[in-house]
């Protein structure tokens, strides 16, 4: 069994602050705030840089690639008709405290492990491109 | 730290809870008025001495709906603490400050619901967030990816611990066995006289791996109250204080509510470190004081970290200090001697504030021998609280 996601996935709602998160895989790009001052990126959306508290934050695109800092294999039925999946805590190469919740797909549960490199790619549902991960080794 | 004003000047004078069940068959009003019925009867205080009224934002029985079911007259002090289960310990801590400010000289902490059978907290945010406000947008980047209930959400963080720390799924266990070991042998606990091994643990079904079954607590049905007034006024009450030495409240840095996972740390409870430090920091005591603990075991893995938290043994050593039975009654720190919320109920931690007064009292089922301080913590993965009890000497 490779893992995918829920059998039902309950969807965010789209906004002015995380609308450029939520569509911006349309063009096949993951996203984040970053400061136009001191350069951090930031995740979730933020009111302003909680770094500098520079009221300048603009969205940027970043490679896509992360590594695997946590993980859980889902098993109870809280969306019923699931198969186990993997929920995963991602940082991105680029800022490892910049981290995203996803899931991994493409992996055996037994070969998961915490470090490994995974790169994004999107499932579009309704409006928005949800970001998964798949690991770069994987044969996809 | 300095020393807070009210700490050796306030207790808790009285104690009362309903029966802890799956189905109580009666409204969380109810089951609230009985709680704090009984909690006054146990003080032998009457209802209209009291001026003050403490529970969780979460609660959904509002104080002045008590006050006229048990005729309670005029409230002076009226308080109600957000944070799930973290607000546990708070409600003592704000009574204790009315109490010593001359706010009000009686004041009832308490928390009822029909958690079972009602409103369950375990299904976590099942629905499409319905306004993107500050409190729950946070939950948009999680449900998506059927991140939804608080096992999953502690899971994700046990992960992480296990990685770090070495500890693995049978130090977990041992929590569930100690619990389960201590709810045995107290008739009011839901799994009265139904112990488990190691081996029941690991052979349990997985919820959301690394946590199995019986590493999750129950959900209850139930209420449970506290009275908190002067040590003066306690001293010429029925029963002995539980006095008041030390309360508590703590948020971290980075702190979310259920998934700090943006913070410097992805590992740990920087919340209940906040509270250790306000802890031992304005008592002067330290973990070498405590008798017994009385820790927050909605998941087995917090228990871990609590104790790390807190300072009974260093980080990523709970496994070794939980190896040899030291959290069981008759070990170095017996740990939820009435069970935890994993063997007699879950009650949002109420349950166990009134299990470190009983110890203090020498009246419960499981007594540890020479109390002089217990420790008790409140909901984790939260902002949260803790409080230190100590006879009265
Ligand atoms: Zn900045």
């Amino acid at each position: 069994m490779t893992a995918s996601g829920p059998s039902l996935r309950l969807l965010p709602r789209v906004d002015d602050e995380n609308r450029f998160f939520w569509t911006g895989g349309a063009d096949g790009r993951l996203r984040f705030q970053r400061c136009a001052v001191c350069a951090h990126f930031v995740h979730p959306p933020a009111p302003r840089c909680p770094f500098c508290l520079a009221d300048g934050l603009r969205p940027e695109p970043v490679s896509g690639r992360a590594l695997v800092e946590s993980f859980t294999v889902n098993h109870q039925q809280w969306i019923p008709g699931s198969d186990p999946y993997i929920v995963a805590w991602v940082s991105i190469v680029e800022q490892p405290d910049v981290r995203l919740t996803t899931n991994l797909v493409g992996v055996e549960p037994d070969d998961l492990r915490v470090g490994m490199e995974v790169v994004v790619e999107f499932e579009q549902q309704d409006d928005v491109y949800l970001p998964l991960f798949r690991p770069t080794s994987a044969p996809s | 730290m300095t020393r807070h004003s009210f700490a050796g000047r306030v207790a808790i004078a009285g104690i009362g809870a309903t029966e802890f069940s799956k189905a109580s068959g009666r409204s969380e009003l109810r089951l609230a008025a009985e709680a704090v019925d009984a909690a006054l009867r146990d003080a032998g205080i009457a209802p209209g001495e009291v001026q003050g009224m403490v529970t969780y934002s979460a609660d959904t029985n509002p104080d002045i709906d008590i006050a006229r079911a048990l005729g309670v007259g005029e409230l002076n002090f009226f308080s109600r603490i957000h944070y799930g289960g973290g607000a546990a310990c708070a409600t003592v801590q704000q009574a204790a400050m009315a109490v010593d400010a001359g706010v009000a000289d009686v004041v009832v902490c308490y928390r009822a619901f029909n958690e079972r059978s009602g409103n369950r907290f375990g299904a976590g945010v099942q629905d499409r967030p319905p306004v993107a406000n500050a409190e729950n947008a946070h939950f948009s980047f999680y449900s998506p990816f059927g991140l939804l209930a608080p096992a999953q959400w502690v899971a994700m963080a046990a992960q992480r611990y296990l990685h770090m720390s070495g500890a693995t799924t049978e130090d977990l266990g041992r929590v569930a066995v100690a619990d389960r070991r201590h709810a045995a042998t107290n008739p009011r606990a839901w799994y009265y006289e139904k112990p488990i091994t190691l081996e029941d643990h690991q052979a349990s079904r997985w919820i959301v791996e690394p946590l199995r079954l019986l590493d999750c607590c129950q959900e209850t049905d139930g209420g449970q109250a506290l009275v908190v007034t002067s040590i003066e006024r306690a001293r010429d009450l029925a029963n002995p204080p539980a006095v008041v030495r030390a309360a508590a409240q703590g948020s971290g840095r980075g702190q979310d509510m259920m998934t700090s996972y943006y913070r410097d740390d992805l590992v740990g409870l920087p919340e209940m470190e906040v509270v250790a430090a306000g802890l031992w920091g304005s008592s002067g005591l330290g973990p070498g004081d405590m008798q017994a603990a009385i820790l927050y075991d909605h998941f087995t893995p917090y228990v871990l970290m609590q104790l790390e938290a807190l300072g009974f043994c260093g980080w990523g050593e709970a496994k070794d200090f939980v190896a040899d039975g030291a959290i069981e009654i008759g070990g170095r720190l017996p740990v939820n001697t009435h069970g935890g919320q994993l063997g007699e109920a879950y009650l949002h931690g109420m349950n166990g504030i009134a299990e470190a007064v009983r110890q203090v009292r020498g009246t419960a089922v499981n007594q540890v021998a020479g109390i002089e301080h217990v420790v008790v913590t409140a909901g984790t993965g939260v902002p949260t609280s803790g409080l230190i009890l100590g006879v009265d000497r």
